[in-house]
């Protein structure tokens, strides 16, 4: 086997050194009616190019976004990812690190992570931010636990346009909490209704902008509103990119801020891993869930960085931490914030620009065929149009013509079916846009 | 170059070399007066001290100037992120990749973590098209590859731990934890068990484990170790009730030690109407050996990146499919894939079953069912259990060789990592912290400290099956020289150790004390 | 000046009590690196987690020694946690309490019997 480096020799002698006449003898602690005498039914050890052809077969059976026209998003988005990031995420030192447990030797890690937590504060508008949750959804899930531990209130309100997934696990995560977090319809243009339901009750709101529709919404009535009853609002994003061209949740006034971060380094990957982003301002801070790293000095009065605040986390207060947390987003964070480098101050704005360009002119053309109402009015690279067809059906037979044309909404909702979820971004070319009106033209005839 | 400690070994194995050789390459054999990595690891600024905003290492092509539809929503404000140019980029994370440690340089015996080799055919095959750009959202008629390689690495999983059912979308070991004691919550629930609520957890339990069953709703009663590290079945039995919900137990446990009693503790947890929570964290113990499915478990989560060797990355990112059983996997979360008639599809909607919901959007970490399955179709089940009885002889070997000079926490043999206490170190001054960081200079990442807690200044060595005799042999000699040279009272080296580092000591109270986590505009005052 | 198992230290003055931690709790403690005080008005039954006092590696609960309502806290120590380590039988308090109830007070250790206590 190639990747075990004893040989039978070896193992002979160390048996001697330990004192057992066999291999058995180090499991002899399992009870007899465990012990299994022969190989699990599953098959043999394979060569490298075997394995390779194995899922090389089954990745083949994948139509992967690249290989034709593909207009999806709704929570994560394709962008072109510069080889640099691949590259330097594959360097051993970063992908064969463990959690930077030991700064002395781990500095490469401790500063990217600090790197990172700065470009998360600076994108979001935040004072600070953490190294990273699971994934965004993940992130809104301890939000809502947050925002009910600073504020001792139990209820929380989720505006119509939060993506139902995130929704979904915000429900999840609380269901064992006994709070009471009241959800709105999630429906295409956001009624700011849901407002009026806020009372001294409320630990927080949380809002999602651009939302699951793609609709750009302010968030500066929902963080006066919240603001006024005593309740944060958390404010929600699953598109980095379009940070890059609107007003940051901080300037609007969110007092803790997720997001997901997958379109910047990560990938699309089916889902995962992905990165989730978690600011919150400097008074919060101590009731951040999740690892954070801090500047600090070494003996020699050298500047360094160590993981700190460590005792809001479970292995240090157990039933009392923040969250049950443990890892963080890793080496996609170290992606993230590698491609956040490339691209700077100048490169993430007109990279916004480019999609939200790209996005106006996809609506232009989509909505002028027949059968199709644009109905979001404000968007950033991705809108919803209302169809006269099922949109499922639509995408199907759109899927035959090898274009990949979009989400339709019932996937993540009840009761819209006529909606159809449109992104795009920096990689679709004009060919690519020819293609999708062509398809969505005959699918709708 | 992250090889410091390791050529300075080298020169002392090597003491000839010197001489012989140009003194251009001096620096290729330091000596303790000569602290090369001051001379060739260079200080790094932050991107932020270095980039300028207008710089950038992204080409875009022209702007057309399109009127914007943002709502008057457009940003008016400088985010204030530095620019920089693509080479510029390439050597700033170069730079800082080289001040870290990483398995691939080296011995990283950290316990419980399990820091085995990551095969890079895993990290190719992760990254096809196929699997590394298709959107969580497509058709499922355009993705029943995904769907297939998702089923077929459940179908292992299962047959590997003996259990029925495996939920897969967990993004790591606490969220896995959070899946199974959900479940548990869950079937307590439709049984309108509201009256069990308490939670027995051994106190050598990993600090997730009483964190989540907090968050679903339970409180937690602590059970005592025996003398021998193992659960203290007489308190055991006496916690029981029929308020109790179900026992959280790490087998082996968190000192490295098989339950042997884990059988009558599942017959004795479903016989108050409870339930059985296995950490699997040490899954990697057993693989191909034991199946837990036969111990009488109900739930238990894996560590891809540990047991199936899904690389770190310096943190992350994990994943924890949870395997559960007959009684819990109706409770399961969504998604989850079904066949029918050759086509796998999706199952993403909550409302309709008794599943307790969705843990995470999409599902699940994709990229690393990919490098798993990778992982498991190059061992195969002779492999895979070659593997488990490698990684337990090279704990035992280690313990083996240096409980003459080190002090073994419990007798016996052990099984996947090897746990000392710190009396060896009593009355010599030094300190498990102080030990471990000596060990930095001699080239090796630390064991685990201080953990678990039941064992005084805890050092939990976990060796895996990747280190050959030969890399044990020199490890082991670097630790007796250690622990001898802590007994003659070489106080002094342990106390300032790391020296050889990219850094010393790093001064974490000031840290804590006032945290400054992100990097501001310098003010002129 | 009287003491709990807790190592806590209490000092009555009419019927508001100052509460801190004692010397040997600091000491074990190590540096600390912050402290998480109650709300003034906030009402605790003995026994309740008031506060908690963290250091690098650790974290403990400060937990009331006697039922009442807090008067006043130490916001000292939000910019100078330190002080605990430093005075903590004076400078370092932590909170005043209104006791409810002052034979609350009667099992607790003098001094002499908390340096007893904690040398057993």
């Amino acid at each position: 086997m190639r990747y075990l480096p004893l040989n039978n020799n070896d193992r002979a002698a160390m048996l001697d050194v330990v004192g057992v006449k066999s291999i058995d003898g180090l499991f002899e602690d399992v009870p007899e009616a465990a012990r299994l005498d022969s190989l699990i039914d599953v098959p043999l050890h394979k060569t490298e190019s075997e394995v390779d052809g194995h899922l090389t077969a089954l990745a083949a059976k994948n139509r992967a976004a690249g290989a034709g026209p593909f207009f999806i998003g709704a929570g994560a988005y394709r962008h072109h990812i510069p080889a640099t990031v691949d590259h330097l995420i594959q360097r051993s030192e970063f992908l064969t690190a463990y959690t930077p447990y030991q700064p002395e030797i781990s500095q490469g890690t401790l500063q990217v992570l600090f790197e990172f937590q700065t470009q998360v504060a600076m994108l979001t508008g935040m004072d600070v931010a953490n190294a990273s949750m699971y994934d965004g959804s993940t992130a809104c899930g301890e939000a809502v636990l947050m925002a009910c531990r600073v504020k001792r209130r139990k209820k929380v309100f989720v505006a119509s346009g939060v993506h139902p997934h995130y929704t979904a696990v915000c429900k999840n995560t609380s269901q064992y909490q006994n709070i009471d977090l009241r959800v709105a319809d999630c429906a295409p243009n956001c009624d700011a209704g849901i407002l009026n339901g806020l009372d001294k009750d409320t630990a927080a709101i949380i809002v999602q902008s651009p939302n699951v529709f793609g609709e750009v919404i302010d968030l500066a009535p929902y963080a006066e509103a919240a603001h006024e009853v005593g309740a944060l609002l958390i404010a929600v994003f699953t598109e980095p990119v379009a940070l890059g061209a609107i007003k940051s949740p901080g300037e609007m006034g969110a007092d803790i801020v997720v997001g997901e971060g997958q379109s910047l380094g990560v990938g699309l990957n089916y889902g995962g891993p992905y990165v989730g982003l978690f600011a919150v301002a400097q008074k919060l801070v101590r009731q951040m869930p999740g690892r954070v790293c801090g500047e600090t000095v070494d003996a020699n009065g050298e500047r360094g960085y160590v993981l700190t605040l460590s005792t809001r986390e479970q292995h240090i207060r157990r039933e009392k931490a923040t969250s049950n947390i443990c890892t963080n987003s890793g080496l996609c964070t170290v992606a993230f914030s590698i491609h956040m480098s490339l691209l700077g101050e100048a490169g993430l704005r007109t990279l916004a620009t480019l999609n939200h360009e790209k996005a106006c002119q996809l609506a232009d053309a989509l909505g002028a065929i027949d059968g199709v109402e644009l109905v979001t009015e404000s968007f950033f690279n991705e809108f919803t149009l209302r169809l006269t067809k099922p949109a499922k059906d639509v995408v199907e037979a759109m899927v035959a013509k090898n274009v990949l044309g979009g989400l339709p909404a019932a996937r993540l909702m009840d009761g819209q079916d006529d909606l159809l979820i449109v992104c795009a971004t920096e990689t679709n070319s004009d060919a690519d846009i020819n293609a999708f009106v062509a398809a969505l033209t005959e699918a709708l005839s | 170059m992250p090889l410091w400690p390791r050529l300075r070994r080298l020169y002392h194995e090597h003491e000839y070399a010197r001489s012989e050789h140009d003194t251009t390459n001096e620096w290729l054999y330091p000596s303790r007066n000569c602290i090369w990595q001051q001379r060739l690891i260079s200080k790094e600024l932050l991107i932020f001290e270095v980039g300028t905003p207008r710089r950038t290492g992204v080409d875009f092509p022209a702007l057309k100037g399109t009127k914007s539809r943002l709502g008057g929503m457009e940003r008016t404000s400088e985010i204030g992120l530095p620019g920089l140019t693509e080479p510029e980029v390439m050597r700033h994370y170069v730079r800082l990749s080289q001040k870290n440690y990483a398995i691939d340089l080296g011995v990283y015996p950290l316990g419980s973590c399990t820091m085995k080799h990551n095969p890079r055919l895993n990290e190719k095959m992760a990254r096809l098209p196929g699997f590394a750009d298709i959107h969580p959202l497509q058709s499922e008629n355009t993705v029943q590859g995904a769907l297939e390689l998702i089923d077929e690495l459940a179908d292992w999983i299962c047959k590997l731990t003996g259990m029925p059912a495996v939920a897969m979308s967990p993004k790591a070991g606490a969220h896995g934890e959070m899946c199974g004691m959900m479940a548990i919550r869950a079937a307590l629930d439709a049984k309108g068990a509201d009256h069990k609520r308490r939670v027995l957890v051994p106190e050598s339990a990993h600090g997730t484990n009483p964190a989540t069953a907090v968050q679903c709703g339970f409180s937690i009663d602590s059970i005592p170790a025996t003398d021998d590290g193992r659960v203290d079945m007489a308190a055991l039995k006496a916690k029981l009730g029929d308020d109790v919900a179900g026992i959280m137990l790490t087998n082996p446990n968190t000192c490295g030690l098989f339950e042997r009693d884990i059988i009558e503790i599942a017959e004795l947890i479903h016989g108050v109407g409870g339930y059985f929570y296995c950490d699997g964290a040490n899954f990697n113990a057993l693989v191909g050996r034991v199946r837990p499915g036969d111990l009488g478990i109900d739930a238990m989560h894996l560590n891809l990146h540990k047991t199936f060797s899904t690389p770190h990355g310096g943190g992350g990112p994990g994943s924890g499919p949870t395997v559960l059983s007959d009684a819990l996997s109706p409770y399961a979360p969504v998604p989850y894939v079904v066949k029918s008639n050759g086509t796998y599809r999706l199952v993403e909607d909550a409302d309709s079953g008794d599943s307790f919901g969705r843990m995470t959007a999409f599902h699940g970490q994709m990229g690393m069912f990919t490098r798993a399955l990778s992982y498991m179709l190059s061992h195969g089940s002779d492999g895979l259990k070659q593997a488990t009885e490698d990684a337990v002889l090279n704990a035992n070997y280690v313990q083996a060789s240096l409980s003459d000079v080190m002090s073994p926490a419990f007798g016996g043999v052990c099984m996947h990592e090897a746990l000392f206490d710190d009396s060896f170190l009593k009355g010599t001054g030094v300190e498990t912290l102080d030990f471990a960081k000596a060990m930095i200079d001699e080239g090796y990442h630390p064991m685990t400290m201080y953990f678990p807690l039941v064992v005084h200044g805890a050092m939990l060595i976990e060796p895996t099956e990747s280190e050959s005799k030969a890399e044990l042999d020199r490890f082991i000699d670097v630790m007796r020289g250690l622990a001898l040279k802590a007994k003659s009272g070489e106080v002094d080296m342990f106390k300032q150790a790391p020296i050889y580092a990219p850094m010393r000591r790093l001064d974490e109270t000031q840290a804590a004390r006032k945290p400054v986590l992100r990097w501001r505009v310098p003010t002129t005052d | 000046m009287k003491y709990t198992e807790d190592h806590e230290w209490v000092r009555l003055d009419g019927d508001i009590a100052t509460v801190g931690i004692t010397t040997h709790a600091a000491q074990q403690l190590g540096d600390i690196v912050f402290v998480e005080l109650p709300e003034v008005d906030a009402e605790f039954e003995k026994g309740d987690d008031a506060a908690v006092v963290e250091s690098v590696k650790a974290a403990s609960e400060i937990y009331a020694p006697v039922s009442g309502t807090i008067t006043k806290i130490n916001e000292d120590l939000e910019d100078a946690p330190e002080m605990v380590n430093a005075d903590p039988q004076a400078a370092g308090w932590f909170f005043q309490i209104k006791l409810s109830d002052t034979s609350e007070l009667d099992g607790m250790m003098d001094e002499a019997a908390y340096k007893a206590f904690i040398e057993d």
